[in-house]
Formats: structure tokens, sequence, C-alpha cells
């Protein structure tokens, strides 16, 4: 079953300029994606800075207008106008910088404790309970209850970030690059522990990254963005060991490995992949520099090859 | 065995927190020679960009002593003037965030022209020329027209393309390359390292490169010293250290990363956090407090940087008997916050 489901995903918006500040073209951040997520799974958005992945989790989040697409959770539409969809509570977002996406003038118990009050009416005690409650789930001392964010390290704040984005026990977690500002050994620290809370929690994870290494880590699917449009999508063992799309073949070279041994072999692979991507551009692209519809080469793995003919 | 390049010499810089000095770079040496690149590696508050830092005279309130010995020249007991001919002549920088290194209202082109024109490489009208040729070097396309255009109407990798031209416009034989590339995506990395690798071969030119991303490391480098808190704690040929890391330090790095053996199974966190500059203990193994089932007896007191295999030195006696799997599960919470907030007020 699938907890969430995205049809057909648009998100453009208009360039205005020239006379009376008419539209004259439209930026199509996100144009045509689909993408579904079975319950208890974590996806892996991955893509260039620019491909519209953030765009993408936004747009399920409601933080986004959307231009045309449906999005369904647990099977109830949630961009439908005119209708109050009581869902809100069960989709949560994690966000890439835990420096800039937690107040600095509230209190950790402030921070985790909003989205409660947004949703239950709850005594002041049961409050601080349940914010406790939430601390110890993320490994915080009960003494951060009322400190303030500058007073933890980047690490320690994402966990901030995650007590708040689990308070109200949520069913889907949109994780926009979770580790991307911080260390390798504070990233190991914060992957491992979301790792635990969605075991624990039977969570459904849309985890945006740019890191390949971190996605495969983490997710069971993964889809590759480029320009608005998924260009492959598939199991995180067919995407790795079976990549079809040039540009998948390409991202995938470009990540520097930590094996000596094979250094020589993985530049002189970038190299050959490169020079085939540089070539074979544009039969791989449509006239617009976009990816094809994607077709289907097995059971899970999409790939917009080209149409032939 | 050619000459060394750069050779520094006890380095330790030190900053000032409440009217006491103390030192982020603690007793550091190292050298490079031409056409090698050193790669310095370790976690944020380490002290590997003030080592670049101390490298090229950047700090202005910090106090240095030790020797920086390039070209014939103690660097350190230069004067701001002569300093000035050295930076971004003979000894140049490739910053991290190109937005904030490139001057937001100059042209593309004025801002190589104007290092041009201060270290006096070409006649007057000459450097135009060699601007735009420069640019194109580092492959931009249509030089010409980006040597027009303001850094905000470029594209970060553009941006960074730039910087580097305007690091080798003179043909410096010493290039620091502080995280060049950590605020790219991976496939402009691969370009930017490529021409790093292609300028270097060039020219030439020792490189310092600084960075955290231990692939990049591993592709790069020729030798490799591992930071930390303020100390070297171990340098290697870069092959031995991957394939055969001594100090706890570099295997705890070299184990949290989520490469391919480590799918399925718990990455190794290292605990705690690096230790603020004013709260350290400078007499014991600083790495000690982030791996506390290992006794006290296997440190030793002020512990010193040991060559164990020809090329390979590791810092303190207690990586003789160190396994990772001794970790368990004994996870301390120590008061990591307050560690680094004091290590930001002295990372300026």
């Amino acid at each position: 079953m699938n907890l969430l489901e995205i049809k057909d995903l648009k998100v453009h918006y208009p360039i205005k300029g020239g006379f009376f500040n008419t539209v004259k073209d439209y930026v199509k951040a996100v144009d045509g994606v689909s993408i579904s997520i079975p319950e208890g799974t974590t996806y892996g958005l991955v893509g260039e800075s620019g491909s519209g992945k953030t765009t993408t989790g936004k747009a399920v989040m409601g933080l986004n207008h959307v231009t045309a697409g449906e999005i369904y959770f647990d099977g109830q539409k949630l961009n439908e106008k005119g209708r109050k969809v009581n869902v809100r509570d069960d989709i949560q977002m994690i966000f890439q910088d835990p420096y800039s996406s937690l107040n600095p003038r509230k209190r950790v118990f402030d921070i985790v404790a909003e989205p409660i009050r947004n949703y239950h009416k709850k005594s002041k005690n049961e409050l601080i309970n349940e914010v406790l409650g939430l601390l110890n789930r993320v490994g915080l001392p009960p003494g951060s209850l009322y400190k303030y964010p500058h007073e933890f390290s980047g690490g320690q704040r994402q966990r901030i970030g995650v007590a708040r984005a689990i308070a109200l026990n949520p069913k889907l977690i949109i994780a926009d690059e979770p580790v991307s500002a911080l260390d390798v050994s504070v990233q190991a620290q914060v992957l491992n522990f979301m790792q635990d809370i969605q075991k624990d929690m039977d969570l459904t994870m849309m985890f945006i990254a740019h890191d390949l290494g971190v996605v495969r880590h983490m997710c069971r699917h993964i889809g590759i963005m480029y320009h608005g449009r998924l260009v492959e999508e598939g199991t995180t063992e067919e995407i790795f060991s079976n990549p079809q799309h040039i540009y998948t073949k390409r991202l995938i070279a470009a990540i520097p490995d930590t094996d000596v041994d094979e250094v020589e072999r993985n530049l002189a692979l970038r190299q050959k992949v490169k020079e085939e991507y540089d070539q074979n551009f544009d039969e791989n692209l449509d006239e617009e520099g976009r990816a094809f519809p994607l077709q289907s080469i097995s059971k899970t793995h999409r790939v917009a090859l080209p149409v032939k003919g | 065995m050619s000459e060394n390049l750069l050779e520094v010499k006890n380095l330790t810089t030190a900053f000032k927190i409440g009217g006491e000095y103390f030192p982020a770079v603690d007793d550091v040496s190292l050298n490079i020679k031409p056409n090698e690149v050193l790669a310095l590696v370790g976690e944020s508050g380490s002290g590997k960009s003030a080592t670049a830092f101390s490298l090229m005279g950047l700090h202005t309130k910090a106090r240095m002593e030790g020797e920086v010995n390039f070209l014939g020249r103690n660097l350190l007991k230069l004067n701001e003037g002569k300093m000035n001919k050295i930076r971004g002549g003979d000894m140049a920088m490739i910053f991290q965030d190109p937005m904030t290194a490139l001057n937001p209202l100059m042209k593309v082109k004025q801002q190589i022209i104007e290092t041009l024109k201060i270290h006096n490489t070409k006649p007057k009208n000459e450097r135009e020329s060699y601007a735009i040729e420069l640019l194109d070097r580092v492959g931009i396309p249509r030089p010409k027209r980006v040597g027009e255009a303001y850094p905000h109407e470029l594209s970060g990798g553009m941006r960074q393309r730039v910087v580097i031209a305007i690091a080798i416009a003179n043909r410096p034989k010493m290039l620091i390359a502080d995280e060049p590339t950590t605020a790219l995506d991976v496939t402009i990395q691969a370009q930017i390292l490529d021409l790093i690798r292609e300028l270097q071969e060039e020219l030439n030119s020792g490189v310092l490169l600084i960075t955290h991303d231990l692939g990049v490391v591993a592709e790069m480098a020729d030798r490799v010293a591992v930071m930390y808190a303020g100390q070297i704690v171990e340098v290697a040929p870069a092959r031995e250290l991957f394939k055969n890391p001594q100090h706890p330090y570099t295997k705890s790095l070299l184990n949290s990363l989520p490469t391919e053996d480590m799918l399925g199974k718990k990455l190794h966190v290292i605990q705690g956090v690096v230790p603020a500059l004013d709260k350290m203990d400078r007499t014991g193994c600083r790495f000690a407090p982030r791996i506390p089932w290992v006794p006290a007896s296997e440190h030793e007191y002020n512990p010193q940087l040991r060559e164990i295999a020809p090329g390979h030195h590791v810092r303190c006696t207690c990586y003789k008997n160190f396994s990772l799997e001794d970790a368990g599960e004994t996870y301390v919470d120590i008061d990591e916050h307050e560690y680094e907030m004091a290590t930001r007020g002295g990372n300026v």
C-alpha cells in the first residue's frame, strides 16, 4: 500500500516582464513528476541543486503552490481547493539547516510543543511531560527543556528538529537534506538515529539529498531528478549496480570513492562516462533539455530513455 | 628526494579568548614538495583552516610562533608589504565560498586584472587579454562575455572557476585550496578537482588541499595529514593512510562514512565533539575524551608524533591496542554544546 502518491506533479513559476508586466514564460521547477512511496519505507530523491527535489518535497508539505497534478496521502487528495484535509499533522518536515530552522528566540520546550499546541488541547503539565518524552526519544537530556537553540551543537539542533517533526506522531516525514550541513562524524550520528526512529515509529520517509552515499545508506528506493523531471527510478540496488540513464551513470561516477586501489579506475570511468554524456547529451533529452517520459524496464526500475522513432 | 617547497616548523597560532591566548594551531610541522598534493583533514574546529590562514598570513589578531619557510624566507618574519607580494603571487589560495571570496561590485575581468596589476605580471596593455585567456584556461565557456559579468550572474561552479583563475593568475608555486568543492554539486566537484590537478601538473606547484571529504582525499592526495584539536595526529602517504590507518581518530573518521561496506550496518559515531580552545587538556592525548573506553595507561603524557614506518607518523601511544569494536554502546553524553560554543568563538 502506498502511503504517498504523487501523480504528474507540476510546479511552474511565471517569469514576468515587458509591457504591463505580463507573463512571458514559465520556470518549470517541477514538470511532471510521479512518485509512490510504500508505507514504512524510505524513498530517496536525488539531484543537483536546481533539479526540483526540494520543490517536490515542499509541494507535498503544502508549502508551495501546485500548478497541476495530484498528491494523494493515504488515499486522500491533498491539493484540492476548498476542501480542508485533516492530514497535515500526519506529514512533517525536517529541514536542511539546523541553524536557521529553529526560532532563536524560543526555548526548546516552545519549539517542540508548538505543533502539539496547534492540534491538541493540553494542560501545561501534560505538555511538559510530552516534550520530555520526545527529548528522551531523540537522546537529549531533560535539562535542554528551557535552553535556547544557540546553546546546542549542530547535531543536537538537528535532534531538536527531529523531536519537533515527530511530536504529532506523523506517518510521513519529509527530510530535506537533513545531514548536508553536518560534519561526517555528526552525520553518522544523525543518520543512525533517524534509522532508529523510523524503525520504532514505522515512519515513511521522503529523503531529499544530493549525496548519493548517504541516500544509498538510508533508502530502499531512489529517484534521480534532472531539470524538474525524474530520469530514473528504482530500488537502491538497481540504481547503483545497473544504472541505465546516462545522467545517473554520470552522477554515480562522479562520487569520489575512498578506496585508494580504485582511484585510477574510477577516474578513467568518470572520464569515459563524461565523454559519453557530452556526445549523446541531445539524444538523451528532449528539445527542451528535459528528460523523456519514464519507461519500465523491470517491475521496479523505470528509466527516461529516448522515445524511438 | 627533491627540495621542500614549503616547510612549516612548529607553527603555533593562538587566539585571544577572554584576555588569554589559546593555540588553535598547536606546534604543527609539515612540508610540501613541488608537484605534491598534501591533504589536511579533520572535523570542523580541528584547526585546518586556521593553519591555511596562518600560512597566508591572513590572521590579523592572532599570535604566531614557529617558522613558515617558503622560497628561502620565513613568512612569519615578513612585513605586510612583502607578504602582499607573496600572497596571490607565489602562494595563492582558493577559498571555500566563491560568493564571499569575489567582490560583488566588480566585473569578473576586473578582479583578475587587479591581481595582475598588484604583482605586475603583465604589461598594462596585455592584462585584459590575459585575463580572458585565464578564464578560458579554467574552462569557462564564452570567456569574453563572462569577463564582463558580475559574480551574481554566474552559477556556483562558474564562480569557483573564477576564483581559481584569480589564484593561478600569477602562476603560483604553492596553491592552498580550502574546501574548494564543498559548496558544489558532485559533477561540478569532479570537474573542479580535474582542473586543480591539471593546473598543478602544468605549473609544477605544491598543493595544500583542505577538505573534510575523505573521498576527495583518496582521489587527489599524495600524502595526508590528519588534524585534531590543533595538532597533527597522523601523517602518511595517502595509500598507506587508507589501507593502514593507525591513530584512533583516523580510524573513527574512516568508519563513520556511509560507504558500500557499511550498507545495512550502524555507522560508527565518534562520541562528543572537538574540545574548545580554552577548555582543552593540553598535557594528555587530546582525543582521549572521545574514546573513553581506552584506559588512561594506554595514553602517554604530552604525546609526541613518532615515525612508525617510513613516512608514517602517529601521535600518542594509544593507537597500539586500539579497536573500534571495544566502543560498544557506552555512549557518554558530555557537555558538548558548551565545548562547541567556545570553539566557534575562537574560530574567526
